[in-house]
């Protein structure tokens, strides 16, 4: 799916997210809501910062850090990694974190899925004898 | 007397200590929460070794103009 549809359909069952990111392993903007791509590329960089800051303080022999759940009292923010793709989102304060959790994940997957191919309309045997 | 001395001492620290709890609490409420690959996870209060780096980068994407 395109990374800005995720988004969109994100935005629409998760009313607690107020600004989110897609972005990949180098650090592109694929899609950011709202569509302005200053705050996105905003989103991306801090949410890089986040994740390499995570990696720092993580314990000896610790697997990689896949999520960053910030949690402040004028909101919280959430960074997820699935793969080649992460996005951050900022969401009010005190959200259902679990909730916000799998949104974003279900909104990676749906970026990282191939696209649907349009089915091949098989010829009706009547046709073919024609 | 002593009625009006105890009404008088809550006037006084009834806000103090109101105001107190709050800020307990909203200290309490700033955490970071990590996410391994395996599952696992750990959180970081507020004041722990590496909460504080964490914690002011997330409230820069919270609050840009902070």
């Amino acid at each position: 799916m395109d990374a800005a549809a995720a988004l969109a359909d994100l935005t629409q069952v998760s009313s607690q997210i107020e600004a989110a990111a897609v972005f990949d392993e180098s650090g592109a903007l694929l899609a950011s809501t709202p569509a302005d791509g200053t705050r996105g590329r905003v989103l991306v960089e801090g949410a890089r910062s986040l994740l390499a800051a995570a990696a720092a303080v993580r314990r000896e022999g610790a697997p990689t850090v896949v999520r960053v759940e910030a949690a402040l009292r004028e909101g919280s923010v959430f960074v997820v990694s699935e793969g080649p793709l992460a996005i951050v989102a900022v969401t009010a304060p005190e959200p259902t974190s679990g909730l916000v959790v799998y949104d974003l994940r279900t909104c990676l997957r749906a970026v990282a899925a191939p696209a649907e191919k349009p089915k091949r309309r098989r010829k009706k045997a009547d046709d073919a004898a024609s | 007397m002593r009625l009006r001395r105890l009404v008088v001492l809550a006037a006084v620290a009834g806000p103090a200590l109101a105001l107190w709890a709050r800020h307990r609490r909203g200290s309490a409420a700033e955490r970071v929460t990590l996410g391994y690959a395996d599952g696992s996870a750990v959180t970081l209060a507020a004041g722990s070794p590496g909460a504080e780096r964490l914690l002011a980068l997330a409230r820069a994407l919270v609050d840009p103009r902070a």
